[in-house]
């Protein structure tokens, strides 16, 4: 049986590599069906050579564990509205962090046991834990148990501490999302009673992997990183979700990979690094799209000091859906901007509709995407993917803002924030400097919207007042069945 | 275990190679990626696995049970979402989009 920690060795092998394939071809958009498919085989390789690791016991319970958990998952999973996904990957990474805080806490509770083992009452304190000065000190062998070396305590409190936070952080994220918690919980001082937290789980921890560890220390430790979480979570707003989800993302990747070390577990450690790096890179790039510093959404409050907001002058002016139909039938290029309010209103199939009937009128129509429309950056593609929309016809910002000059109807649907101009003319707003989709470039500019209030971030929006902007109020999916039905009409 | 040193070297080698599969990342696959990713660290599962295995005492194993529940979601959910959502990148064909350019 000598063969068999070789395969198991070779299996975590093969795992890690998969997962680092299987990433990679998720990174073009036609290879990244297979890489989920490899990387999943890597994971059931992996779980699968774990129950023949040598001295396992609990193998009944484990086997338990893991069905109950994967079942409950997958039907949740597959259950799921596509519009839901951003709270989903909250959901998930946030079990994972938790299950990296469970690891973390059985390894030290499993240390503080074994230390009182080395230290029978008669064992001097100081001295170097060697057979030999059990003999010495007329005792027992000693006992055959292993403790952990400082580099593993260190890295197990660290990644524990991490994992924790990402657990807490990622279920108020997910409720957030959800719409279970639609307030912001501000109050005075908030910054100090965080860093408080965080400054005594740091502390409790020092405390742990400096020799003096007991349970309820442990259970402060836990208690502290715990809360920090959930507190650091709770002042973020809604539109600032897509960066901590992904931050929280990267954190467990890291917790997972130190975990892997104080494990020994070579598989655990290049998958967390990895994932870990990407997800810092990954949050640094929805930062930006979004205009936000990383710091700037953890620690300040979005829109809390605009200053003097430039005043809008004008009025909205309504459209009915019969003209609006009829300017786009007519229009050479019409541009489709859509927001995370066409998401909500679950009306990408019946956009793709009018758009394929504008189409065959000889329209030339696109779709435009901004970075962070829709939830998280990407998000509005796979759902215009899942309306069956082409990618060709859908257009990045780069790519469109010039082409709106030369553009006839922009037809905006539930977005807000990213096509306001005030983010390029109004110093005092919250949003000032975010890129933006310059819509307001096109001739015409039609916009689809539930009633005349502010966006997700409770911003003014000068585009909605400007002399080429007609406004077509409705829901979502309803406004655009209008609009299918009368180009219907127009065409006979 | 591992060597500190050697970890050391994976811990940095790893981290090249997560930052260098996203920098050439298109912005359509972020949402898929960061869910991919997501599922990467589902191998928690594995070490969650481990550790209700050397578990003794009743404490232990209860956490070791709440880990290995937790990992799994984290695996068997990572993956469904993310394959849910390439899915509908494998169904659109390059040839559909004849109205436009």
């Amino acid at each position: 049986m000598s063969l068999l920690p070789t395969v198991i060795k070779v299996c975590y092998f093969l795992a890690a590599l998969l997962f680092i394939l299987g990433l990679k071809r998720m990174s073009s958009p036609r290879t990244a069906r297979a890489g989920i498919v490899w990387a999943g085989y890597g994971m059931l390789l992996a779980v699968l050579a774990t129950f023949f690791l040598p001295d396992m016991h609990n193998l009944g319970l484990i086997a338990a564990a893991v069905l109950i958990g994967v079942s409950a998952a997958w039907w949740s999973g597959r259950r799921v509205a596509m519009t839901a996904m951003p709270q989903m990957v909250a959901l998930y990474n946030g079990m994972g962090g938790g299950a990296a805080a469970a690891i973390g806490a059985v390894e030290l509770i499993g240390y503080v046991r074994n230390l009182a083992i080395l230290h029978p009452p008669g064992m001097p304190d100081t001295s170097p834990l060697r057979p030999e000065s059990w003999a010495l000190n007329g005792l027992p062998p000693m006992p055959a148990v292993t403790t952990l070396s400082p580099v593993e305590l260190t890295l197990g409190v660290l990644g524990a501490l991490i994992g924790a936070v990402s657990f807490s952080g990622s279920l108020i994220a997910f409720a957030k999302l959800q719409g279970w918690l639609d307030k912001r919980f501000v109050f005075a001082g908030q910054r100090v009673v965080n860093m408080l937290l965080l400054a005594g789980a740091v502390l409790t921890g020092v405390l742990l992997i400096g020799g003096h560890a007991s349970m309820p220390l442990i259970v402060a430790f836990f208690a502290l990183a715990l809360l920090f979480g959930l507190m650091m979570t709770l002042p973020i707003g809604g539109a600032d979700m897509p960066v901590v989800i992904s931050l929280y993302n990267a954190f467990t990747g890291l917790a997972v990979a130190f975990e892997g070390f104080v494990l020994g577990n070579e598989a655990m450690i290049i998958a967390g690094m990895v994932v870990g790096a990407a997800g810092t890179l990954l949050t640094q790039l929805m930062a930006k799209a979004m205009n936000r510093s990383i710091g700037n959404v953890l620690f300040g409050s979005f829109g809390a000091a605009a200053g003097e907001a430039q005043a809008i002058e004008g009025a909205q002016k309504p459209i009915d859906a019969a003209d609006a139909a009829v300017m786009m039938a007519y229009a050479e290029r019409v541009v489709i901007v859509p927001g995370y309010g066409l998401a909500v209103a679950q009306a990408q199939h019946k956009v793709w509709e009018f758009a394929q009937l504008l189409i065959k009128r000889g329209v030339k129509v696109k779709f435009a995407i901004h970075p962070v429309a829709g939830r998280m950056p990407g998000h509005m593609n796979v759902l215009l993917a899942e309306a069956g929309v082409p990618y060709d016809l859908i257009a990045d910002m780069e790519d469109i803002n010039p082409e709106f000059s030369a553009t006839d109807v922009a037809l905006v649907i539930g977005a807000n924030d990213v096509v306001n101009p005030l983010a390029k003319t109004d110093p005092a707003s919250p949003i000032y400097g975010m890129p933006i989709l310059d819509v307001s470039d096109a001739r015409h500019v039609i916009v689809i919207k539930r009633g005349k209030g502010t966006g997700f971030a409770g911003i003014e929006n000068a585009l909605f007042y400007a002399d080429n902007t007609r406004m077509l109020y409705g829901d979502g999916q309803a406004a655009v069945g209008e609009l299918v039905n009368e180009v219907k009409s127009v065409d006979g | 275990m591992i060597d500190g040193f050697l970890a050391l070297y994976i811990f940095m080698l790893a981290a090249f190679t997560g930052y260098e599969i996203i920098a050439r990342v298109p912005v359509i696959l972020h949402t898929p990626l960061m869910s991919g990713s997501n599922f990467v660290h589902g191998i928690v599962l594995v070490g969650a696995m481990i550790a209700l295995g050397h578990a003794q005492t009743p404490i232990e194993m209860t956490i070791g049970f709440i880990g290995v529940l937790l990992g799994a979601g984290n695996a068997a959910g990572g993956y469904v979402v993310t394959e849910r959502m390439l899915e509908m990148f494998k169904s659109s064909k390059p040839d559909a989009g004849k109205g436009s350019h």
